[in-house]
């Protein structure tokens, strides 16, 4: 009989220790896992959670790649704005401590604050505000080149002023200023994976798409702010694990609600649930060049067509405002409440309708949740209401991931999503200025560009708000956008939590809450 | 004469399994490639002004074609270097390296955990077969299998971490955490992924165990007067051992690679999420990594379940290698 097996072990001595085996190789990787280093400012007890919706593995630092919240916010802690807008949207000085300009708009000459100083030491000069703002103009790959596309030169005036002039003149320049993507950092710096700033607070540790750690830098020279001794913010892109973490106390904030579960957080007598009315607003976007939408009358159809009450009620749970197909929403300063209204109604529609020779209209609306949580079951309401007018509208689903490339632009008619901007000429050249390229409806109107213009550079407020309404009545008579509704950011957390209120852009206090709120135990 | 047979039929696979990972990275990059847009459209977002994608496009290399690109990709990966991420501009491998670990630490916990306790279990259906505990056995597993992995971590939160309180439902290690702390962190996630893979291994070591209860040495071990556990202990298991073995590395594989919607749901940091987040940000090369990685733990575990299977059944290692030389 030959030899059973070459090995000295027996299979079934490895059949019973295999178990215990694997368990010690578990424990054992545990084991050297566990060696990271303290951190005492985590265990003080003066330490801010927040989980926040909206990053990626594929994070930087770097101001000129901003384009989730979760790198602004940790962005705002570390580095500071030239200005600041406040909870009722006025610009306030930041860094930039005043300001003044020209008649026209177009000459700016803005004053440094003074006594600030970098976490390396090196006290805040007119050098440091030059390079960060050139970071994004000229050659480079920035994503807030367009925000500084008017600006013509950025020059030194004497040791705590800049002069910057405009192509157009800008009345709302230090608003445009306010842009989350322009933080300022030492001249010439370029370590992004450790960022220097003058904000409240310094990184400690920073894993993209996963977390980061800041503690306060010592003496903030903004007074009233940077209260808490560290941040950590937990990068929770799952809406349901950001509910839990919440629930279950193991973070103090958290963002991207939607209005079914901000109801449910009310009832909990620990949390309370902040709302704020921004500009973020829902988009049904129709090819003005494309066959039908070319005429106007169709689109005009489409508007009458849809039930926006419904829809923030239904889609929103109320955590909306209707819209009147421009994107400038109620709360503005600028908004014009005497624009014509389109209210459903189906008659209206059909009589549209038959002006372009039409007696009924079938249309495929391409949809997805990438534009908006909701788009979708927004998307099937517009087609119930719109059948009482004679059009069928064929709801496409389209997949999440590659919508923005295949279906943004591309498609005839489509939902999309527009955030809050903080200017309303900043809001008009994004997407309905002919220059724009992010153009959703490839609505061009040379006469809307000149006018936007005009009234962008007029300092006279009770002009410029006339101006501003002639532009905001173009859009919504003529425009291929359907704005059905205003989407409320809505953020919640602990009551423990002091010194925090809505926003007027985006959520979070503006991603700055990292500096402005306190615990309180 | 057989212990080289042996070798050279592992040699075989290894190289085998080299020419899968082959084959997987040319998928993997010419899919990706498929998918709209790029890594340039991804990084610039809606904004993106046409000079501006054109010189990202430039700086990433990404004006080459995709073939050459596949090539150059390849050459690096032969000096052992990984290439850096094209969104990040950070190297590769020290992006997924710690992700890496902190999947196959999980993995291990969960494994070290399910395989012994679902053998065990399968073991004691497969004595008391039509019993109380066999039955109770059967509902737990139709139970756990029949349910979504992500509903089943939500079940869990809502129990433990919600209703009850003694538990995180995130599962992040901080710096500063305690062991228990850390234990604490990753219990409900671990739970988890041993309810998923305890139903496969435990029904499959039942069923194979009781499929060579028939045989006649089985019933020679009753003759003799065994116990039915000395019976099915001694006698059935060792030799119902291949398929056990099978299933239980198909599940470990498992454990590592196919875990991203348990990352999710406990926002544990592991490297499914990150192989998402790179496949959303077209970011080749951190796609490329990720998925070798995850072929070669496939590779690996399969060859050590075939090479344990004929050891552990002389039948089956005669057949095999007679078929071999």
């Amino acid at each position: 009989m030959p030899a059973r097996s070459p090995a000295p072990v027996h299979r079934r001595d490895v059949l019973a220790g295999l178990g215990g085996a694997a368990a010690l190789a578990g424990l054992g990787l545990f084991n050297a896992s566990c060696a990271v280093d303290d951190d005492p400012a985590l265990k003080s007890g003066n330490l801010l959670r927040l989980g926040m919706a909206g990053g990626s593995s594929a994070d930087s630092l770097d101001p000129r790649t901003y384009l989730d919240w979760v790198p602004i916010n940790i962005g705002y802690q570390i580095m500071n704005g030239l200005v600041e807008v406040d909870g009722a949207g006025n610009a306030v000085p930041e860094l930039f401590e005043s300001w003044e300009s020209s008649a026209d708009a177009r000459e700016w000459v803005f004053r440094i604050r003074g006594g600030v100083v970098f976490h390396n030491g090196k006290p805040l000069g007119v050098d440091d505000i030059l390079y960060s703002i050139n970071l994004h103009r000229g050659d480079t790959t920035s994503v807030a080149k367009g925000v500084v596309a008017n600006i013509v030169d950025v020059k030194r005036l004497d040791a705590n002023r800049v002069k910057i002039l405009l192509a157009g003149g800008d009345a709302d320049l230090p608003t445009t200023l306010s842009d989350y993507h322009l933080l300022v950092v030492p001249a010439g710096f370029d370590d992004w994976s450790h960022p220097i700033g003058t904000g409240g607070y310094r990184l400690d540790r920073f894993e993209p798409g996963v977390r980061s750690i800041t503690t306060k830098a010592g003496d903030y020279w903004k007074a009233g702010a940077a209260h808490v001794d560290a941040i950590e913010l937990l990068v929770i892109n799952d809406a349901m694990a950001r509910t839990n973490a919440l629930i279950g106390g193991q973070v103090d904030i958290i963002n991207r609600i939607d209005g079914r579960t901000a109801d449910l957080l009310r009832r909990n007598k620990r949390l309370k649930v902040i709302r704020s009315q921004t500009g973020q607003h829902a988009i049904f976007a129709t090819n003005c060049t494309a066959d039908p939408y070319e005429n106007n009358e169709i689109r005009l159809a489409l508007k009458y067509a849809i039930d926006r009450e419904r829809i923030v009620k239904t889609v929103l749970n109320g955590y909306g405002t209707v819209g009147n197909d421009q994107p400038i929403s109620p709360r503005s300063p600028y908004f014009d409440a005497d624009l014509p209204v389109h209210r459903y109604d189906p008659d209206q529609a059909r009589y549209h309708l038959r002006r372009a020779g039409r007696d009924a209209l079938a249309a495929e609306l391409k949809v997805s949740d990438a534009a908006f949580s909701g788009a979708v079951d927004a998307a099937v309401l517009f087609q119930s209401a719109a059948a009482a007018a004679g059009i069928t509208l064929a709801v496409k689903r389209e997949p999440i991931d590659g919508y923005w490339s295949n279906v943004w632009i591309k498609a005839p008619f489509y939902v999309s999503y527009s955030d809050g901007r903080a200017t309303l000429d900043a809001a008009f050249s994004k997407a309905y200025k002919s220059s724009s390229a992010a153009n959703d409806t490839s609505w061009r109107n040379p006469e809307f560009d000149a006018l936007a213009n005009v009234a962008r550079g007029m300092q006279d407020p009770r002009r410029r708000r006339e101006l501003y309404g002639e532009c905001q009545r173009m859009i919504s008579a003529d425009g291929g956008a359907i704005i059905p509704m205003f989407i409320d950011h809505i953020e919640a957390g602990s009551t423990h939590v002091q010194g925090w209120t809505p926003s007027a852009l985006f959520d979070l206090m503006g991603q700055r809450i990292g500096e402005k709120v306190w615990l309180q135990s | 004469m057989k212990a080289p047979a042996l070798r050279r039929l592992l040699v075989r696979r290894l190289l085998f399994g080299l020419l899968s990972l082959l084959v997987v990275s040319a998928l993997l990059f010419f899919a990706t490639n498929l998918l709209p847009g790029d890594v340039a459209t991804a990084l610039l977002g809606q904004q993106a002004t046409p000079e501006s994608l054109l010189r990202l496009r430039l700086e990433l290399g990404l004006d080459q074609p995709a073939w050459l690109r596949y090539v150059h990709w390849f050459i690096r990966l032969l000096h052992g270097d990984f290439g850096t991420s094209l969104a990040s501009g950070r190297s590769v491998v020290s992006e997924l390296l710690p992700r890496l670990g902190n999947t196959l630490i999980l993995a291990a916990v969960a494994g070290a955990i399910a395989v012994p306790l679902s053998v065990g279990l399968g073991l004691i259906s497969a004595m008391r077969e039509g019993g109380l505990v066999d039955r109770a056995l059967s509902l737990l597993c139709v139970l756990t299998i029949s349910t979504p992995e992500f509903l089943l971590g939500y079940v869990l939160i809502g129990a433990f971490a919600i209703e009850l309180g003694w538990l995180p439902s995130l599962a992040v290690i901080s710096p500063g955490m305690t062991l228990l702390e850390r234990a604490a962190a990753i219990t409900l996630p671990v739970c988890t992924l041993v309810l998923v893979v305890m139903a496969h291994m435990l029904r499959m070591t039942r069923a194979s165990v009781l499929s060579v209860m028939a045989a006649p040495y089985v019933e020679m071990a009753y003759l003799k007067g065994l116990r039915r556990s000395t019976v099915i202990l001694r006698h059935a298991l060792p030799n119902s051992a291949a398929p056990i073995i099978a299933v239980v590395t198909l599940n470990l594989g498992y454990l590592v690679v196919g875990v991203v919607v348990v990352e999710v749901v406990f926002v544990y940091p592991g490297a499914g999420q990150l192989l998402v987040d790179a496949v959303a940000k077209r970011d080749l090369p951190l796609v490329q990594a990720c998925g070798l990685i995850f072929a070669a733990i496939y590779i690996a575990l399969n060859v050590t379940a075939d090479m344990l299977a004929l050891w552990a059944s002389p039948r089956l290692r005669h057949e095999t290698l007679r078929h071999e030389t």
